[in-house]
């Protein structure tokens, strides 16, 4: 049977794999094994910022850029990563699916120079279905790291086809790549269909790779050169890095020093940032009236939308700026697959699936990209489990709020024990979160979603040093420009709303308060108040504008205060009737609440289902309310 | 004798893999093909995962993916 697209009636999905171009455009698709650096390939031809990491499948969707080189203009494709095409998970799909019927020019199929005999299976199979491809061996500075050496012609002339060794990262062999590139695209091939063979028969195709396989290792053992010692290198780290007893213990330490960190850096920018915006509001604010603006409208603007903005900016931004750098040089060093190992008995045991681990650790950054990469999941059942789940992971928008409170709440005197309670704390929460995580996927699995767990291969990559100054450039940049513009587009707006309802009067009180005494019993009943349930709720856009809409609250019925420091936040909290336990179930809740909006629609579009998407609002939502009563009560109960 | 039955440090050769249908295929895709060498590096938590070297990369599985991986 030939996989073509007419053959699969894939005439509907054409549409999708045709990609426009004009007549001086050129179609390039990079294809190869998972993490083998084919996004650091993209990001480097197309000057993109896709996200780049060191763990299999965290490109599940295929990115699109453009290049010009001499006269002519490329549409670059950034595929999935796939073992082979014949395996199909959902995001391996889109490659085989493309590589099929796509109307590419040419395949690039990066590989990775350290593990070049598991790389060549791939390149044997897409060979099969075009001749206009290159063999981009890419990580050679790795590979030299580890003596590892490559005999390119030797290679080339066995293959017949052309091959460029590269490093990516830092542009060696690149421009060689866009020659070659610039090459095969002028091939013209024979208008023959594109086909993979494909046989029903398991043994056949056994038969084919072991051929394959067989072939790779005597070209491996022909052309690349070891050295047995270096090799070794990952495996000692390893033992120690996922050894039973360690395993664990140092992923819980990592993740407080990063935690701890975080909120030790973020004091000083805060209040820089705070000292800038808010001495600028007031400038606004004088200008405004000497402009002879009235009352109104200078309110719906400074003290509803700008003052709203530069909360999120100073409280919000620093926090983000500092912890998301720190993550990723973990994640591009390598350590994320790491996790996924040592955490995958309690997964199993839970009925999950292991690598849903990674689909959190991508949570942390944004649920609804978390939602997404649940599609590296390949059993159904199981990336439904982690759908419905990843919202229990404290996203970009929460996290400052759990950062900041605990500083706020938990740390006295600014000794430096004292500094390591709210990192400690945070880390508490993060915990609390993976257990929730862990007894929703055990309840799903056994009522909802009933199934066994389904197989498991987990590939551990190579640890590869960080570059420490890209990463932390990048990310810092990433982020301030995703939390600005957050800022711009959702708490502005909410601001100017919630100054509204807070100066609108009927009778004798404002709107706001109408709907905070409205909301008062169901939030006292749960440790929290009207108010705190009203910003919730106003945050369902976008979680970052819960803290600023909730002071604006605060403020707009008693003492108006700029942000100075954290201690002014707690005493505005404080002055409103706050305690520990109102901090702490304000976490607790901020943790475990329904998903935002964002997160909610990309559900949906990923199940397909309005009753899963349902269940994704309600089930949080209920283990939040649930979670709340029972600390307030307990509370109170001990105090 | 089955995969997830050698010891750790050992190294041993592929026989026969007896999965089916998409595991198959995802065995066959890492390499697990008749005749590879496999290397046991490693038992992980709970010694749920072992980490294996199969082609030059190391690749965890549970007990219960390598016990259909007969081996010499």
């Amino acid at each position: 049977m030939g996989l073509t697209a007419q053959s699969v009636k894939l005439e509907s999905l054409r549409d999708i794999y045709e990609i426009e171009k004009n007549d001086k455009q050129y179609v390039v698709a990079l294809a190869g094994n998972p993490n083998t650096g084919k996004s650091t390939v993209f990001n480097y031809l197309t000057g993109l910022n896709q996200h780049t990491g060191n763990w299999p499948g965290k490109t599940v969707v295929s990115a699109r850029g453009q290049f010009k080189y001499k006269n002519n203009e490329y549409i670059l494709i950034d595929l999935p990563g796939s073992y082979s095409l014949f395996t199909a998970s959902k995001d391996e799909e889109v490659t085989r699916d493309f590589l099929c019927y796509g109307n590419y020019d040419t395949v690039v199929v990066v590989a990775d120079a350290t593990c070049l005999e598991r790389n060549l299976n791939l390149v044997f199979q897409v060979s099969e279905l075009t001749n206009k491809i290159i063999l981009c061996i890419n990580l050679i500075d790795e590979a030299k790291k580890k003596n590892i050496k490559i005999d390119k012609e030797g290679l080339e002339k066995e293959l017949k086809i052309p091959i460029v060794l590269t490093s990516a990262r830092n542009g060696q062999g690149m421009k060689e790549l866009k020659d070659l590139i610039e090459k095969t695209s002028q091939i013209i091939e024979e208008e023959t269909e594109k086909s993979l063979y494909f046989n029903q028969d398991e043994s056949i195709r056994e038969k084919i790779s072991e051929d394959n396989y067989n072939y790779a290792n005597k070209l491996k053992q022909k052309y690349v050169k070891e050295d047995v010692n270096k090799l070794n290198r990952d495996k000692k780290i390893d033992d120690i890095v996922t050894s039973k007893k360690f395993g664990i213990p140092i992923m819980l330490a990592l993740l407080g020093l990063i935690f701890w960190i975080t909120i030790q850096g973020a004091n000083i920018p805060s209040q820089i940032l705070a000292d800038l915006l808010f001495g600028l509001q007031y400038k606004l604010d004088k200008i405004l009236l000497i402009l002879g603006v009235n009352d109104f409208i200078r309110g719906v603007f400074i003290d509803g939308m700008y003052k709203s903005l530069a909360w999120v900016i100073s409280v919000m931004l620093p926090p983000m700026a500092i912890f998301f750098p720190l993550f990723t040089l973990f994640e591009d060093l390598g350590y994320l697959p790491r996790v996924a190992f040592n955490l995958d008995h309690l997964f199993k045991r839970a009925g999950a699936h292991g690598k849903m681990c990674l689909s959190m650790c991508m949570g942390f950054g944004c649920n609804a990209a978390g939602v997404i990469g649940c599609r590296i999941i390949d059993s159904p059942r199981e990336r439904l489990i982690a759908v419905i789940t990843n919202n229990l992971v404290p996203c970009n928008g929460r996290f400052p709020l759990i950062i900041v409170l605990s500083a706020a709440f938990f740390a006295f005197t600014g000794s430096f024990v004292d500094s390591i309670i709210p990192a400690l704390s945070i880390t508490l929460i993060v915990l609390i979160g993976v257990f929730a995580t862990l007894s929703v996927s055990y309840l799903l699995s056994n009522t909802l979603l009933k199934g066994i767990p389904s197989t498991f291969t987990l590939e551990l990559p190579p640890y590869r040093a960080p570059q420490v100054g890209r990463i932390i450039y990048t990310s810092l940049i990433d982020r301030t420009i995703f939390v600005l513009s957050r800022a711009a587009v959702v708490a502005a707006p909410a601001g100017a709303i919630i100054w509204l309802l807070a100066n609108i009067y009927v009778g004798e009180l404002s709107i706001l308060i109408h709907m905070a005494n409205f909301f008062e019993p169901l939030g006292r009943a749960i440790g929290l108040d009207g108010f705190i349930l009203i910003a919730f709720i106003a945050g369902f856009p976008a979680n970052e504008i819960v803290i600023p809409v909730l002071l604006m609250a605060y403020m707009s019925t008693g003492t108006l205060t700029d942000f100075e420091s954290i201690d002014s936040l707690r005493q505005i909290l404080i002055s409103n009737g706050w305690t520990q336990l109102t901090a702490i179930n304000v976490m607790l809740f901020s943790l475990l609440h329904w998903p935002c909006s964002t997160t909610l629609l990309t559900i949906k579009k990923e199940t397909g289902s309005l009753k899963w998407t349902l269940a994704a609002f309600i089930i949080p939502t209920g283990i939040a309310f649930l979670v709340c009563f029972i600390t307030a009560n307990l509370y109170r109960i001990i105090w | 004798m089955k995969l997830a039955d050698v010891g750790v440090g050992k190294t041993v050769k592929v026989k026969q893999n007896s999965a089916h249908d998409y595991l198959k295929e995802r065995f066959l895709a890492l390499g697990l093909t008749k005749g590879a060498d496999v290397e046991v590096l490693r038992k992980g938590p709970k010694n749920n995962l072992t980490v294996y070297r199969i082609r030059g990369a190391m690749i965890a599985l549970r007990n219960e993916e390598s016990s259909l991986i007969e081996v010499l």
